[in-house]
């Protein structure tokens, strides 16, 4: 057995395969950072951290004529989001019921991955974890007024990476309100905001909870390094009288290798990329 | 391009699943060659030439190894059925009866192990690169 006692949970195989299922449809259009990033693994619950080939030399010799280094290392992170089901619905659902409540799990879905995209965005600072906007040095361009004019923006972003010697493809990772105006807006004469910017960009616009603002950033890869020790899996936590206890676990770090490779467009009304 | 050694269309696996899969082509092929040289070790009976072909076999036993030691790696489940059948005295198929027991019991794969969909046995969801599949 393995520590997400999935084993010990008194649910059936369907059932979970019907959480299993519910959990994916919700994290999976919710995990937007990851259609931006490069993915590693995932290389298991026991890995602990990323090596990053470099160390730090100590101060205290272990013996005459010998020095010692210790190696630098990135701790992985675990997030957790615990959710719960009533015994009710799961009976319903062996009952062959299409309509079960679900709606703490699929809560713990986006919390759990609009943590994973803040993470990677807007960084981490206790678990380590720089994010992309953090990291970036160049000088911000802010998302200004009307959407009419983000495309102008958003080639400037990418003439900015492109005098650093970033090559695209580009994406763009947009806070979910911008990105809903994005799909909304036309510009004079009727052509859409979303297919210029994608053809300005020539890579994906990508809708990613968590973040304010936007991010203009190379997808050639090399860049940003996501790496997955544990991938994200539904555990059982206990059973209660009325419910049933579960949570969303996953263990990653993440580091940026290539500061300048993204650029912030931060929101007007917050001049700040972050959760 | 050889692409025999994939059953689902390449473009839409992971990369790690494509390695697994091309080691795992490798590892039959190392097996195959194997038999071949019994075979013809069976039937040789000039020395010099039987010397060749027990020096060939050789290099196989060790590619065979060095495949199985990777797939093993990168599948806990699979290592852990191995562990309870290789380098065991006794019969082997209780042995590996009892090894396939011990690891479903342990819930990690099937139904009740999660929907793992990667080659290293890791029990999740199988969401991984999400980047791959937008390229």
């Amino acid at each position: 057995m393995n520590h997400l006692l999935r084993s010990l949970a008194p649910i059936t195989d369907a059932t979970w395969s019907v959480l299993d299922r519910e959990a994916t449809d919700h994290l999976v259009p919710a995990l937007g950072a990851r259609r931006l990033v490069d993915f590693s693994g995932p290389h298991g619950w026991q890995h602990s951290a990323t090596n990053l080939g470099r160390t730090t030399p100590l101060t205290a010799d272990p013996a005459v004529g010998v020095t010692a280094a210790q190696r630098k290392v990135l701790p992985l992170i675990e997030l957790r989001s615990a959710f719960r089901v009533a015994r009710a619905e799961l009976a319903d659902l062996e009952r062959g019921a299409l309509e079960v409540n679900l709606a703490d799990l699929d809560e713990a879905a986006r919390c759990i991955a609009s943590a994973e995209n803040t993470a990677i965005f807007a960084g981490f600072a206790p678990a380590g974890i720089t994010g992309i906007a953090q990291a970036s040095p160049h000088a911000p361009i802010p998302l200004g007024g009307e959407c009419e004019h983000y495309p102008a923006q958003v080639a400037k972003a990418a003439e900015v990476l492109l005098r650093a010697g970033i090559a695209g493809p580009y994406g763009i990772a947009l806070s979910p309100a911008d990105y809903t105006r994005v799909v909304e807006t036309t510009e004079h004469g009727g052509y859409p905001i979303f297919e210029h910017l994608s053809r300005i960009l020539g890579g994906p616009i990508v809708r990613v909870p968590g973040l304010g603002g936007a991010v203009v950033l190379s997808l050639r890869g090399g860049d940003f390094l996501f790496e997955s020790g544990q991938d994200l899996s539904v555990g059982f936590e206990r059973s209660g009288d009325t419910h049933v206890h579960f949570y969303l676990e996953e263990s990653f770090s993440f580091r940026v290798t290539t500061p300048e490779a993204a650029l912030v467009l931060p929101a007007p009304h917050t001049l700040r990329v972050g959760g | 391009m050889g692409v025999d050694q994939y059953h689902e269309p390449p473009a839409e696996l992971s990369a790690e699943t494509r390695t697994f899969a091309r080691l795992s082509a490798s590892l039959t092929e190392e097996s195959e060659a194997i038999g071949w040289y019994a075979q013809r070790l069976a039937l040789e009976s000039d020395p010099e030439a039987r010397a060749i072909m027990r020096d060939a076999q050789g290099e196989e036993f060790k590619h065979f190894c060095m495949d199985l030691e990777f797939l093993l790696r990168k599948t806990p489940v699979w290592r852990e059925i191995a562990q309870g059948i290789l380098f065991q005295a006794g019969n082997i198929v209780e042995h590996g009866e009892a090894a396939e027991a011990a690891a479903e019991g342990g819930g990690s794969h099937g139904p009740a192990g999660g929907t793992d969909r990667s080659p290293d046995g890791s029990v999740s969801l199988g969401i991984g690169s999400l980047k791959e599949r937008l390229a």
